[in-house]
């Protein structure tokens, strides 16, 4: 099945809230190999300003990740995961991810490109804390293959 | 911070990567697909071998420069395109080089350029950081 054109444009439910928690915030930044005391020490975090440890640049990727399952998880988007490649990411920061907030994304597919048997799908994900502040904009651009029939 | 010139290195470093590695950030990030940890599987789908996640490559790199940012807030944008998978070799693992370049400096943010690579080919392009100068 190729990639269905109209699920640009459709409007997806905003994601149940993420609580985002300390140890994962340590856990998150140790396995990028971050290091700065920021990530895993409340007070050197409290000194820059947060409420609690800082999550590193890339942590949006676990929330953005629940609105990619919402579009996998539609049964006639055409795109399978075992056909997807990541192939472009980017985040646009209102303000860093820090412990304890409660985060919802939104998700909305704004383009489709087809090259060959292959489609470019573009998605954002708007991700806001508990008080509907921006946080994170979160984009994936995700090359999915024809596969098979 | 003051008298950045285009071109300038800010920063550079090598990560080595492991399986370890994989497994930790599958764990961390909640991204189990499995070719990234099972060598069957990755040959399956016709992989040369198990492949690092590209969003521990991207999280990674950009930890080149935490030290020379400092406040993580400073961050506005950062993108990245994945052109090249890297393998990550069950006993030897696999090393990225990553080296901070000043991209382009503007009154308010710079930009930075991150060039990132394996086994001397380019993994990631167009892998930009902008940086809040204030």
């Amino acid at each position: 099945m190729p990639v269905n054109p109209d699920i640009v444009g459709r409007v997806f439910p905003p994601t149940a809230a993420y609580l985002v928690g300390r140890e994962k915030v340590r856990e998150f930044a140790r396995a990028v190999f971050a290091d700065d005391p920021q990530h895993f020490d409340p007070a050197a975090a409290r000194a820059l300003g947060y409420a609690d440890v800082v999550a590193p640049p890339t942590f949006a990727m676990v929330v953005q990740d629940l609105t990619l399952k919402q579009l996998l998880a539609e049964p006639d988007s055409g795109i399978e995961l075992s056909r997807v490649l990541h192939a472009e990411q980017r985040f646009r920061y209102s303000r860093p991810i820090v412990a304890g907030d409660e985060l919802t994304a939104h998700l909305s597919v704004t383009g489709i490109r087809t090259l060959g048997g292959n489609a470019m799908v573009t998605s954002d994900a708007e991700i806001r804390d508990a008080a509907g502040e921006h946080v994170v904009t979160a984009t994936s651009v995700l090359l999915v293959g024809e596969g098979d029939a | 911070m003051t008298d950045l010139t285009v071109g300038d290195v800010i920063a550079e470093r090598t990560v080595h990567l492991t399986r370890e590695s994989l497994v930790r950030y599958a764990g961390a990030s909640g991204d189990f697909n499995p070719i990234h940890y099972r060598d069957d599987v990755a040959a399956a789908v016709g992989l040369p071998g198990v492949l690092a996640h590209g969003m521990l490559t991207m999280g990674l790199a950009v930890q080149t420069i935490s030290g020379w940012v400092g406040d993580v807030g400073r961050i506005l944008d950062y993108g990245v395109r994945f052109t090249r998978p890297i393998v990550v070799d069950p006993e030897t693992g696999a090393d990225v080089g990553i080296i901070a370049k000043v991209g382009a400096v503007d009154e308010d943010a710079v930009r930075i350029d991150l060039t990132v690579t394996h086994a001397g080919a380019t993994v990631l392009v167009k892998a930009q950081v902008r940086v809040r100068l204030a």
